[in-house]
């Protein structure tokens, strides 16, 4: 079980980087922390001709809040996300990342990686969803910001160029008054979960003013769900418990060898009210 | 079809190597093929094993999901490195009396990331050392006996850092 051949590319600045992706296109893939990359490789599930290494690029490792925003580079490896002062700006981000792989893929993997790679079971997307950020995708011609809603396109497909590279992800710092949880449930302790799901509660005067949620298992890609039944109500536990009924109405999770349709959507009911009710405690809130 | 080759200087237990390889080499098998360092294990080549964790510049990594030529220029760690001549690493002593190994397969892997642990938190507890060692299957799944070990071998090294400054543990 080895890779294919493949060209290896080691740019030494993002200009490089992209001036090889414009070069290369979709013959190339861009290798950060690989830890979803090289297994797919070894699988041969992924024959790239060309590796575009940017583990060289240490301008894009870094964890950087400026106003509102909390932006965090390509090259930012999980664990460094976690140690980081700055990410506790916007907490959801780093409740999610606590859940991805285990150690030794956390000293590695990378969150923008994990983004791009767009596992429909992983974690990050679905907070990225809840959390309304977006990305940052460079290339020769230009750089331009894809909204989450508008990233995720399939299972391990993002609405990318194929000159394109994600160089950051960006997502709004907690506003009052709100708070933010991550749960999920897998099979095998910080494996990949059946279901996750991320949410974001704002309270105002003890009545929900703002509530989103982002799912992962429960589609073909991460996606968000409808819960603003709950603004303008207190976050009682019936009216959690509607809003979780409500979300997971219209969402038809694909079956396979870890849960049925039916199964999935119970569980993610469950999460959602687990998620929602840590969201509101984290608020401040009190029930 | 074969790729130019790409020369990679690192180092592997205080010891200096540069090797040619080809750029799809597994970090892994550079240790293993071209340097002869066999101690390491392959389990799975998917990163959810654990058996080929070593530790690259202080911190463990999975050696089948890192490519040999990003390990240019950094120091690497194997469990080759843990004994200082016919001197057993304390988790080496400890895994040995407490049976921490048993077929012995994911012990590299566990040995290199144990040591991390007890680097950054000398005085784990058994709940503690069960988490930092998710990613480390043990597939005869004796795991009571591995948290043991690494609980004695903390103590062991507790014990041989000082006499005076003792670390208490719980």
């Amino acid at each position: 079980m080895k890779s294919a051949p493949f060209t290896y590319h080691r740019p030494r600045s993002v200009p490089e980087a992209l001036e090889l992706k414009h070069e290369l296109g979709g013959d190339a893939r861009v290798l950060a922390g690989g830890q979803s990359l090289m297994p797919m490789m070894h699988f041969r599930l992924a024959q790239p001709a060309h590796l575009i290494d940017i583990n060289g690029l240490d301008e894009l490792a870094f964890v950087r809040r400026q106003d509102d925003r909390l932006t965090v580079g390509a090259r930012t490896r999980h664990a460094e996300l976690l140690e980081a002062a700055d990410a506790k700006s916007s907490p959801l981000l780093t409740q999610a990342v606590a859940w991805v792989g285990h150690a030794q893929v956390r000293h590695r993997g990378t969150v923008v990686g994990s983004i791009a790679h767009a596992d429909p079971s992983a974690e990050i997307p679905a907070a990225l969803l809840a959390l309304a950020g977006e990305v940052t995708a460079a290339s020769t011609r230009s750089t331009r910001t894809i909204a989450a809603a508008d990233l995720f396109d399939g299972p391990f497909t993002v609405s990318l160029a194929d000159d394109e590279i994600i160089t950051s992800v960006a997502v709004p710092v907690s506003a009052a008054g709100t708070g933010t949880a991550f749960v999920e449930f897998s099979r095998i302790f910080h494996g990949f979960p059946v279901v996750g799901v991320a949410a974001l509660v704002q309270l105002d005067a003890g009545v929900v003013s703002r509530a989103s949620i982002g799912l992962c298992g429960m589609a073909a890609n991460a996606v968000t769900a409808d819960v603003s039944g709950l603004v303008g109500l207190p976050p009682t536990a019936e009216a959690v418990e509607a809003a979780a009924r409500a979300a997971v109405a219209d969402l038809e999770p694909p079956a396979d060898i870890h849960g049925s349709t039916k199964y999935r959507k119970r569980v993610c009911i469950a999460l959602i009210r687990r998620a929602l009710d840590e969201a509101v405690t984290n608020a401040g809130g009190i029930r | 079809m074969s790729q130019p080759s790409v020369r990679v200087s690192l180092t592997v237990n205080g010891v200096g190597y540069e090797r040619d390889v080809d750029p799809r080499t597994a970090l892994v098998d550079l240790l293993r093929d071209g340097l002869g360092l066999t101690g390491t294990h392959i389990g799975c080549e998917q990163g959810v094993c654990g058996a080929c964790t070593v530790l690259v510049d202080g911190t463990s990594v999975l050696s089948c999901l890192m490519l040999a030529v990003q390990a240019d220029g950094c120091e690497v760690a194997t469990v080759e490195g843990l004994a200082s001549g016919p001197e057993l690493h304390p988790l080496q002593e400890a895994f040995w009396e407490k049976q921490g190994l048993q077929c012995g397969f994911c012990t590299p892997g566990m040995l290199m990331r144990a040591k991390e642990i007890l680097a950054s938190d000398p005085a784990p507890t058994a709940e503690s050392v069960r988490e930092a060692i998710a990613g480390n299957l043990c597939r005869c799944t004796g795991y009571q006996f591995i948290v043991e070990s690494v609980l004695d071998a903390a103590d062991r090294m507790a014990g041989s850092a000082s006499e005076s400054t003792t670390a208490p543990k719980s």
